[in-house]
Protein backbone atom coordinates (compact mmCIF):
# COMPACT_ATOMS: atom_id res chain seq x y z
CA UNK A 1 0.00 0.00 0.00
CA UNK A 2 1.87 3.33 -1.29
CA UNK A 3 1.65 5.82 1.87
CA UNK A 4 0.14 9.44 1.13
CA UNK A 5 1.21 12.44 1.93
CA UNK A 6 0.19 12.86 6.46
CA UNK A 7 -2.44 15.32 7.43
CA UNK A 8 -1.99 15.95 10.88
CA UNK A 9 -4.82 17.93 13.01
CA UNK A 10 -4.26 20.63 15.90
CA UNK A 11 -6.39 21.33 18.18
CA UNK A 12 -7.27 24.70 18.11
CA UNK A 13 -9.60 25.44 21.01
CA UNK A 14 -6.78 27.01 22.72
CA UNK A 15 -3.31 27.84 23.29
CA UNK A 16 -0.14 28.17 20.99
CA UNK A 17 -1.24 25.50 18.28
CA UNK A 18 -0.76 28.41 15.51
CA UNK A 19 3.22 27.56 15.89
CA UNK A 20 2.40 23.92 15.77
CA UNK A 21 1.11 24.71 12.68
CA UNK A 22 3.89 26.53 11.41
CA UNK A 23 6.65 23.97 12.52
CA UNK A 24 4.59 21.46 10.18
CA UNK A 25 4.28 23.37 7.96
CA UNK A 26 7.92 24.27 7.80
CA UNK A 27 8.56 20.24 7.51
CA UNK A 28 6.14 20.28 4.43
CA UNK A 29 3.59 18.65 6.79
CA UNK A 30 -0.23 19.37 5.88
CA UNK A 31 -2.11 20.40 8.98
CA UNK A 32 -5.83 21.43 9.59
CA UNK A 33 -7.35 23.15 12.41
CA UNK A 34 -9.60 20.99 14.98
CA UNK A 35 -12.18 23.51 16.85
CA UNK A 36 -15.15 21.99 16.80
CA UNK A 37 -16.84 18.27 16.39
CA UNK A 38 -17.28 18.72 12.61
CA UNK A 39 -13.70 19.22 11.52
CA UNK A 40 -12.89 15.34 13.50
CA UNK A 41 -14.58 14.11 10.26
CA UNK A 42 -11.79 14.45 7.98
CA UNK A 43 -9.12 12.69 7.42
CA UNK A 44 -6.74 12.72 10.01
CA UNK A 45 -2.86 10.84 10.08
CA UNK A 46 -1.79 12.07 13.23
CA UNK A 47 -3.10 14.54 16.34
CA UNK A 48 -1.06 17.50 17.63
CA UNK A 49 -2.44 18.80 21.48
CA UNK A 50 -0.68 21.71 21.73
CA UNK A 51 0.22 24.01 25.25
CA UNK A 52 -2.22 26.21 26.49
CA UNK A 53 -4.34 26.25 29.94
CA UNK A 54 -5.21 22.41 30.08
CA UNK A 55 -8.54 23.34 32.07
CA UNK A 56 -9.69 25.47 29.35
CA UNK A 57 -8.44 22.97 26.33
CA UNK A 58 -10.40 20.03 28.65
CA UNK A 59 -13.54 21.57 29.10
CA UNK A 60 -14.01 22.98 25.71
CA UNK A 61 -13.33 19.25 24.40
CA UNK A 62 -16.49 17.91 26.41
CA UNK A 63 -18.50 21.18 25.54
CA UNK A 64 -18.26 20.89 22.17
CA UNK A 65 -18.74 17.22 21.68
CA UNK A 66 -15.15 16.49 20.64
CA UNK A 67 -13.87 13.94 24.01
CA UNK A 68 -15.33 11.12 23.16
CA UNK A 69 -14.42 10.96 19.37
CA UNK A 70 -11.50 12.25 20.39
CA UNK A 71 -10.55 9.42 23.02
CA UNK A 72 -11.86 6.65 20.46
CA UNK A 73 -9.44 8.01 17.86
CA UNK A 74 -6.49 7.58 20.00
CA UNK A 75 -7.53 4.29 21.32
CA UNK A 76 -7.77 2.93 18.22
CA UNK A 77 -4.14 3.60 17.53
CA UNK A 78 -4.35 7.15 16.39
CA UNK A 79 -0.99 8.77 16.38
CA UNK A 80 -0.86 12.03 19.24
CA UNK A 81 1.67 14.47 20.00
CA UNK A 82 1.14 16.54 23.57
CA UNK A 83 3.39 19.16 24.58
CA UNK A 84 2.49 20.88 28.22
CA UNK A 85 -1.11 21.81 28.55
CA UNK A 86 -1.25 18.81 25.58
CA UNK A 87 0.78 16.06 27.80
CA UNK A 88 -1.65 16.38 30.77
CA UNK A 89 -5.12 16.00 28.62
CA UNK A 90 -3.71 12.79 27.82
CA UNK A 91 -2.51 11.37 31.20
CA UNK A 92 -4.27 9.24 32.99
CA UNK A 93 -3.48 10.82 36.16
CA UNK A 94 -3.22 14.45 37.48
CA UNK A 95 -1.89 14.67 40.98
CA UNK A 96 -3.76 16.53 43.57
CA UNK A 97 -7.09 16.26 41.30
CA UNK A 98 -9.77 14.23 41.27
CA UNK A 99 -10.37 14.33 37.28
CA UNK A 100 -8.50 13.85 34.19
CA UNK A 101 -9.26 14.42 30.85
CA UNK A 102 -8.54 11.99 27.46
CA UNK A 103 -7.16 10.05 30.06
CA UNK A 104 -5.44 7.56 27.32
CA UNK A 105 -1.57 7.74 28.53
CA UNK A 106 -0.89 5.72 31.46
CA UNK A 107 1.21 8.58 33.34
CA UNK A 108 0.50 10.70 36.63
CA UNK A 109 1.18 14.28 35.56
CA UNK A 110 1.85 17.16 38.12
CA UNK A 111 0.58 20.29 36.77
CA UNK A 112 2.48 23.23 37.39
CA UNK A 113 5.21 21.84 38.70
CA UNK A 114 7.87 24.35 38.34
CA UNK A 115 5.84 27.07 40.47
CA UNK A 116 4.33 29.90 38.76
CA UNK A 117 5.51 32.02 35.95
CA UNK A 118 8.99 32.62 38.23
CA UNK A 119 9.83 28.98 37.95
CA UNK A 120 9.52 28.62 34.24
CA UNK A 121 13.13 27.77 32.28
CA UNK A 122 15.01 26.95 29.42
CA UNK A 123 17.48 24.27 29.41
CA UNK A 124 18.60 21.62 27.27
CA UNK A 125 18.90 17.72 27.77
CA UNK A 126 19.08 14.19 25.83
CA UNK A 127 16.00 12.73 24.27
CA UNK A 128 15.99 9.67 23.55
CA UNK A 129 16.02 8.89 19.63
CA UNK A 130 16.89 12.41 18.81
CA UNK A 131 19.70 13.99 20.87
CA UNK A 132 20.54 16.91 22.98
CA UNK A 133 17.03 19.23 22.21
CA UNK A 134 16.37 23.11 23.89
CA UNK A 135 13.22 22.78 26.19
CA UNK A 136 11.37 25.60 27.34
CA UNK A 137 9.37 25.23 30.53
CA UNK A 138 6.57 27.80 30.31
CA UNK A 139 4.39 26.69 34.00
CA UNK A 140 5.32 23.30 33.26
CA UNK A 141 4.14 20.15 34.45
CA UNK A 142 6.69 17.14 34.53
CA UNK A 143 5.55 13.19 35.05
CA UNK A 144 5.69 12.04 38.20
CA UNK A 145 4.80 8.35 37.77
CA UNK A 146 4.55 5.91 34.07
CA UNK A 147 2.79 2.38 34.36
CA UNK A 148 4.17 -0.34 32.38
CA UNK A 149 4.97 0.21 28.87
CA UNK A 150 5.51 3.68 28.82
CA UNK A 151 9.09 4.61 27.79
CA UNK A 152 10.88 7.44 29.59
CA UNK A 153 12.27 9.68 26.69
CA UNK A 154 13.78 12.18 28.34
CA UNK A 155 14.44 13.75 31.98
CA UNK A 156 15.58 16.67 33.70
CA UNK A 157 17.09 17.07 37.01
CA UNK A 158 15.64 13.62 37.91
CA UNK A 159 12.06 14.61 36.43
CA UNK A 160 10.52 13.21 33.46
CA UNK A 161 9.58 15.11 30.98
CA UNK A 162 9.14 13.13 27.82
CA UNK A 163 7.70 9.69 27.39
CA UNK A 164 5.98 7.78 24.92
CA UNK A 165 3.59 5.09 25.50
CA UNK A 166 2.27 3.39 22.07
CA UNK A 167 0.89 5.89 19.70
CA UNK A 168 1.02 8.65 22.32
CA UNK A 169 3.77 11.12 22.75
CA UNK A 170 4.12 13.56 25.23
CA UNK A 171 5.99 15.96 26.56
CA UNK A 172 6.39 18.80 28.89
CA UNK A 173 8.35 21.50 27.47
CA UNK A 174 7.58 23.56 24.06
CA UNK A 175 9.68 22.75 20.88
CA UNK A 176 7.05 24.77 18.95
CA UNK A 177 8.64 27.68 20.33
CA UNK A 178 11.90 27.06 19.47
CA UNK A 179 13.24 27.06 15.78
CA UNK A 180 14.16 23.14 16.52
CA UNK A 181 12.03 21.19 14.36
CA UNK A 182 13.48 17.53 15.80
CA UNK A 183 10.67 16.48 18.20
CA UNK A 184 8.34 17.15 15.38
CA UNK A 185 9.80 15.18 13.08
CA UNK A 186 10.37 12.24 15.63
CA UNK A 187 6.63 12.18 15.99
CA UNK A 188 6.08 12.82 11.79
CA UNK A 189 8.50 9.30 12.12
CA UNK A 190 6.05 7.69 15.13
CA UNK A 191 2.80 8.74 11.98
CA UNK A 192 4.67 7.28 9.07
CA UNK A 193 5.35 4.28 10.90
CA UNK A 194 2.18 3.68 12.71
CA UNK A 195 0.53 4.76 8.92
CA UNK A 196 2.62 2.03 7.67
CA UNK A 197 1.76 -0.79 10.21
CA UNK A 198 -1.83 0.18 10.56
CA UNK A 199 -2.87 -2.89 10.89
CA UNK A 200 -0.58 -4.92 13.01
CA UNK A 201 -0.50 -1.71 15.33
CA UNK A 202 -4.35 -2.04 15.87
CA UNK A 203 -3.78 -6.04 16.73
CA UNK A 204 -1.20 -5.16 19.55
CA UNK A 205 -3.28 -2.30 20.71
CA UNK B 1 16.26 40.94 32.75
CA UNK B 2 17.94 38.91 31.19
CA UNK B 3 17.14 38.21 27.48
CA UNK B 4 16.48 34.30 28.19
CA UNK B 5 13.80 35.38 31.04
CA UNK B 6 11.99 37.92 28.36
CA UNK B 7 11.83 35.49 26.13
CA UNK B 8 10.21 33.20 28.50
CA UNK B 9 7.49 35.78 29.39
CA UNK B 10 6.69 36.13 25.85
CA UNK B 11 5.78 32.31 25.49
CA UNK B 12 3.76 32.40 28.15
CA UNK B 13 1.47 35.35 26.22
CA UNK B 14 1.83 32.91 23.73
CA UNK B 15 0.05 29.80 25.24
CA UNK B 16 -3.07 32.18 26.91
CA UNK B 17 -3.49 33.33 22.87
CA UNK B 18 -7.34 32.27 21.64
CA UNK B 19 -8.23 32.06 25.23
CA UNK B 20 -10.48 34.51 27.73
CA UNK B 21 -8.90 36.41 30.40
CA UNK B 22 -11.43 37.51 33.18
CA UNK B 23 -11.19 40.04 35.82
CA UNK B 24 -12.29 38.85 39.19
CA UNK B 25 -12.69 39.88 42.87
CA UNK B 26 -12.67 37.44 44.71
CA UNK B 27 -11.81 33.37 44.84
CA UNK B 28 -15.30 32.19 44.45
CA UNK B 29 -15.21 34.36 41.42
CA UNK B 30 -12.14 33.33 40.23
CA UNK B 31 -13.20 29.43 40.39
CA UNK B 32 -16.15 30.58 38.81
CA UNK B 33 -14.18 31.81 35.56
CA UNK B 34 -11.88 29.42 35.94
CA UNK B 35 -14.54 26.22 35.65
CA UNK B 36 -16.11 28.59 32.98
CA UNK B 37 -12.98 28.22 30.70
CA UNK B 38 -10.71 31.05 31.32
CA UNK B 39 -7.18 31.05 30.77
CA UNK B 40 -6.28 33.42 33.33
CA UNK B 41 -7.92 35.86 35.54
CA UNK B 42 -6.87 39.47 36.23
CA UNK B 43 -7.88 39.87 40.47
CA UNK B 44 -8.78 43.31 41.28
CA UNK B 45 -10.26 45.03 44.61
CA UNK B 46 -13.11 46.73 42.08
CA UNK B 47 -13.97 45.94 38.58
CA UNK B 48 -13.76 48.60 35.93
CA UNK B 49 -17.34 49.75 35.86
CA UNK B 50 -17.30 50.24 39.53
CA UNK B 51 -14.14 51.96 39.46
CA UNK B 52 -15.64 54.16 37.44
CA UNK B 53 -18.84 54.93 39.35
CA UNK B 54 -16.94 55.01 42.81
CA UNK B 55 -14.28 58.02 41.11
CA UNK B 56 -11.53 58.90 43.50
CA UNK B 57 -8.06 57.82 43.22
CA UNK B 58 -7.69 53.57 42.83
CA UNK B 59 -4.18 51.35 43.45
CA UNK B 60 -3.21 48.19 43.48
CA UNK B 61 -5.06 45.46 45.15
CA UNK B 62 -4.37 44.40 48.41
CA UNK B 63 -2.02 41.36 48.02
CA UNK B 64 -3.79 39.07 50.83
CA UNK B 65 -7.05 39.45 48.52
CA UNK B 66 -4.87 38.41 45.48
CA UNK B 67 -2.95 36.14 47.43
CA UNK B 68 -6.33 34.38 48.01
CA UNK B 69 -7.18 34.14 44.58
CA UNK B 70 -3.85 32.29 43.15
CA UNK B 71 -4.64 29.91 46.37
CA UNK B 72 -8.05 29.65 44.58
CA UNK B 73 -6.95 28.79 41.00
CA UNK B 74 -4.45 26.60 38.77
CA UNK B 75 -4.34 28.87 35.78
CA UNK B 76 -2.34 31.90 35.45
CA UNK B 77 -3.08 34.95 38.00
CA UNK B 78 -2.61 38.47 37.02
CA UNK B 79 -3.02 41.91 38.40
CA UNK B 80 -2.88 45.52 37.94
CA UNK B 81 -0.50 48.19 39.23
CA UNK B 82 -1.10 51.66 38.45
CA UNK B 83 0.90 52.81 35.41
CA UNK B 84 4.53 54.12 36.42
CA UNK B 85 4.58 52.66 39.95
CA UNK B 86 7.10 50.32 40.27
CA UNK B 87 6.56 49.65 44.03
CA UNK B 88 3.43 48.53 43.40
CA UNK B 89 4.92 46.51 40.72
CA UNK B 90 7.78 45.23 42.74
CA UNK B 91 5.30 44.38 45.12
CA UNK B 92 3.21 42.19 42.90
CA UNK B 93 6.79 40.40 41.69
CA UNK B 94 7.39 39.43 45.40
CA UNK B 95 4.15 37.37 45.86
CA UNK B 96 4.59 36.14 42.71
CA UNK B 97 2.14 36.58 40.26
CA UNK B 98 2.20 35.14 36.84
CA UNK B 99 1.21 38.65 34.97
CA UNK B 100 1.54 42.46 35.94
CA UNK B 101 -0.99 44.70 34.23
CA UNK B 102 0.25 48.42 33.93
CA UNK B 103 -2.69 49.69 33.58
CA UNK B 104 -5.29 53.09 32.64
CA UNK B 105 -7.78 51.36 34.43
CA UNK B 106 -5.96 52.53 38.02
CA UNK B 107 -4.90 56.08 38.71
CA UNK B 108 -1.31 56.78 37.28
CA UNK B 109 1.17 57.49 39.89
CA UNK B 110 3.31 59.03 37.11
CA UNK B 111 2.09 61.11 34.08
CA UNK B 112 5.48 61.17 31.84
CA UNK B 113 7.84 58.21 32.52
CA UNK B 114 6.30 54.26 32.43
CA UNK B 115 7.81 51.32 34.48
CA UNK B 116 11.08 50.46 33.07
CA UNK B 117 9.61 46.44 32.81
CA UNK B 118 12.92 45.54 31.79
CA UNK B 119 13.93 45.60 35.74
CA UNK B 120 11.64 42.73 36.19
CA UNK B 121 11.87 39.22 36.35
CA UNK B 122 7.73 38.88 35.94
CA UNK B 123 6.13 39.78 32.92
CA UNK B 124 4.02 42.94 32.20
CA UNK B 125 1.22 43.37 29.91
CA UNK B 126 0.49 46.63 28.61
CA UNK B 127 -2.56 48.34 27.16
CA UNK B 128 -2.21 50.39 23.77
CA UNK B 129 -4.31 52.14 21.59
CA UNK B 130 -2.25 52.76 18.68
CA UNK B 131 1.22 51.12 17.13
CA UNK B 132 3.45 53.70 18.50
CA UNK B 133 2.38 53.12 21.82
CA UNK B 134 2.14 49.63 21.92
CA UNK B 135 6.11 49.79 20.71
CA UNK B 136 6.75 51.98 23.06
CA UNK B 137 5.78 49.57 25.70
CA UNK B 138 7.25 46.79 23.98
CA UNK B 139 10.61 48.83 24.24
CA UNK B 140 10.02 49.32 27.99
CA UNK B 141 9.91 45.57 28.33
CA UNK B 142 5.90 44.53 28.22
CA UNK B 143 5.76 41.46 26.98
CA UNK B 144 2.06 41.19 25.95
CA UNK B 145 -0.06 43.77 24.35
CA UNK B 146 -3.63 44.41 24.76
CA UNK B 147 -6.02 47.23 23.56
CA UNK B 148 -7.01 49.69 25.71
CA UNK B 149 -10.34 50.06 24.71
CA UNK B 150 -12.88 51.97 27.45
CA UNK B 151 -12.57 49.81 30.42
CA UNK B 152 -15.78 49.64 32.50
CA UNK B 153 -18.35 50.95 29.94
CA UNK B 154 -19.47 47.56 28.11
CA UNK B 155 -19.43 49.56 24.99
CA UNK B 156 -16.74 47.95 22.18
CA UNK B 157 -16.00 50.90 19.81
CA UNK B 158 -13.05 52.10 21.17
CA UNK B 159 -11.46 47.95 21.50
CA UNK B 160 -12.64 48.36 17.91
CA UNK B 161 -11.33 51.35 16.98
CA UNK B 162 -7.80 50.83 18.69
CA UNK B 163 -7.94 47.51 17.07
CA UNK B 164 -8.38 48.95 13.31
CA UNK B 165 -5.59 51.32 14.14
CA UNK B 166 -3.05 49.08 15.19
CA UNK B 167 -3.80 47.10 11.88
CA UNK B 168 -3.80 50.08 9.54
CA UNK B 169 -0.71 51.52 11.11
CA UNK B 170 0.89 47.84 11.00
CA UNK B 171 0.14 47.67 7.45
CA UNK B 172 1.26 50.52 6.46
CA UNK B 173 4.74 49.24 7.28
CA UNK B 174 4.91 46.12 5.87
CA UNK B 175 4.35 48.37 2.85
CA UNK B 176 6.65 50.84 2.94
CA UNK B 177 10.32 50.94 1.20
CA UNK B 178 13.14 49.79 3.78
CA UNK B 179 15.10 53.46 3.34
CA UNK B 180 11.38 54.52 4.91
CA UNK B 181 11.42 53.02 8.32
CA UNK B 182 14.08 55.18 9.56
CA UNK B 183 11.53 58.01 9.78
CA UNK B 184 9.00 55.82 10.28
CA UNK B 185 11.07 54.70 13.45
CA UNK B 186 11.27 58.83 14.57
CA UNK B 187 7.65 59.20 14.01
CA UNK B 188 6.78 56.38 16.40
CA UNK B 189 9.31 57.10 18.54
CA UNK B 190 10.13 53.73 18.72
CA UNK B 191 13.56 52.13 18.13
CA UNK B 192 14.69 50.94 14.27
CA UNK B 193 14.79 47.18 15.50
CA UNK B 194 11.34 47.34 16.63
CA UNK B 195 9.90 49.16 13.20
CA UNK B 196 11.89 46.67 10.44
CA UNK B 197 10.29 43.63 12.82
CA UNK B 198 7.00 44.86 12.25
CA UNK B 199 7.48 45.44 8.42
CA UNK B 200 8.89 41.87 8.17
CA UNK B 201 6.55 39.52 9.93
CA UNK B 202 3.53 42.24 9.63
CA UNK B 203 2.65 41.70 13.21
CA UNK B 204 3.74 43.02 16.45
CA UNK B 205 6.63 41.17 18.17
CA UNK B 206 4.34 40.09 21.41
CA UNK B 207 1.01 38.65 22.07
CA UNK B 208 -1.55 41.25 20.92
CA UNK B 209 -5.26 40.74 23.15
CA UNK B 210 -8.47 42.89 22.95
CA UNK B 211 -9.51 44.56 26.35
CA UNK B 212 -12.22 47.17 27.21
CA UNK B 213 -15.63 47.18 26.51
CA UNK B 214 -15.95 43.36 25.47
CA UNK B 215 -19.28 42.24 27.14
CA UNK B 216 -21.17 39.88 24.70
CA UNK B 217 -19.45 36.59 22.71
CA UNK B 218 -20.38 38.63 19.58
CA UNK B 219 -18.00 41.47 21.10
CA UNK B 220 -15.22 39.10 21.50
CA UNK B 221 -15.76 37.39 18.02
CA UNK B 222 -15.91 40.73 16.59
CA UNK B 223 -12.96 41.49 18.24
CA UNK B 224 -10.97 38.21 17.33
CA UNK B 225 -12.06 38.69 13.61
CA UNK B 226 -10.33 41.84 13.79
CA UNK B 227 -6.97 40.14 14.35
CA UNK B 228 -6.82 40.03 18.49
CA UNK B 229 -5.13 36.82 19.65
CA UNK B 230 -7.18 36.30 22.68
CA UNK B 231 -10.02 38.80 24.79
CA UNK B 232 -9.92 40.57 27.91
CA UNK B 233 -13.00 40.92 29.78
CA UNK B 234 -13.75 42.81 32.38
CA UNK B 235 -16.75 44.40 34.15
CA UNK B 236 -18.41 42.58 31.19
CA UNK B 237 -19.17 38.83 33.09
CA UNK B 238 -19.37 39.59 36.69
CA UNK B 239 -21.66 42.84 35.94
CA UNK B 240 -24.29 40.56 34.26
CA UNK B 241 -27.45 38.57 35.07
CA UNK B 242 -25.95 34.99 34.60
CA UNK B 243 -21.60 35.44 34.83
CA UNK B 244 -21.29 31.81 34.38
CA UNK B 245 -22.90 31.02 31.71
CA UNK B 246 -22.04 34.36 30.04
CA UNK B 247 -18.33 33.63 30.61
CA UNK B 248 -18.90 29.90 29.14
CA UNK B 249 -20.32 31.58 26.51
CA UNK B 250 -17.44 34.29 25.66
CA UNK B 251 -14.86 31.34 25.78
CA UNK B 252 -16.36 29.39 22.97
CA UNK B 253 -16.97 32.65 20.68
CA UNK B 254 -13.40 33.37 21.14
CA UNK B 255 -12.42 29.69 20.10
CA UNK B 256 -15.05 29.40 16.97
CA UNK B 257 -15.50 32.98 16.71
CA UNK B 258 -16.19 32.36 12.98
CA UNK B 259 -18.86 30.54 13.07
CA UNK B 260 -22.03 32.21 13.39
CA UNK B 261 -24.15 29.84 13.93
CA UNK B 262 -22.72 28.51 17.27
CA UNK B 263 -22.28 32.09 18.33
CA UNK B 264 -26.24 32.87 17.43
CA UNK B 265 -26.90 29.77 19.86
CA UNK B 266 -24.55 30.61 22.52
CA UNK B 267 -26.25 34.45 22.22
CA UNK B 268 -29.12 32.91 23.50
CA UNK B 269 -30.81 33.14 27.04
CA UNK B 270 -27.72 34.66 28.76
CA UNK B 271 -29.78 37.25 31.01
CA UNK B 272 -28.73 41.13 31.25
CA UNK B 273 -25.89 41.91 29.99
CA UNK B 274 -23.82 44.63 31.70
CA UNK B 275 -25.25 47.93 31.54
CA UNK B 276 -23.36 50.07 29.35
CA UNK B 277 -22.31 53.63 28.94
CA UNK B 278 -21.57 55.26 25.29
CA UNK B 279 -18.21 56.77 25.27
CA UNK B 280 -20.11 60.31 24.63
CA UNK B 281 -21.93 60.14 28.17
CA UNK B 282 -18.18 59.63 30.67
CA UNK B 283 -16.27 62.50 31.19
CA UNK B 284 -13.24 60.12 32.22
CA UNK B 285 -11.53 58.54 29.29
CA UNK B 286 -8.96 55.85 30.80
CA UNK B 287 -7.90 55.58 27.55
CA UNK B 288 -5.52 58.73 27.93
CA UNK B 289 -3.69 57.75 30.38
CA UNK B 290 -0.38 56.73 29.38
CA UNK B 291 1.02 56.92 25.80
Amino acid sequence: MKIQNSHIGVLAVQGAFIEHEHMLQSLGVETFEIRQKKDLNQPMDGLILPGGESTVMGKLLWELGMMDTIREKIESGLPVFGTCAGLILLAEKIADEETSHIATMPVKVRRNAYGRQLGSFHGEADMKGIGCIPMTFIRAPYIESCENGVEVLAEVDGRIVAARYKNQLGIAFHPEVTKDTRVHEYFLKMVRKIQQKDLLNQESA
Amino acid sequence: MAENRYELNKELAQMLKGGVIMDVTTPEQARIAQEAGACAVMALERIPADIRAAGGVSRMSDPKMIKGIQEAVTIPVMAKCRIGHFVEAQILEAIEIDYIDESEVLSPADDVFHIDKTKFQVPFVCGAKDLGEALRRINEGASMIRTKGEPGTGDVVQAVRHMRKMNQEIARLVSMREDELFQAAKELQVPYELVLYVHENGKLPVVNFAAGGVATPADAALMMQLGAEGVFVGSGIFKSGDPAKRASAIVKAVTNYTDAKMIAELSEDLGEAMVGINEQEISLLMAERGK
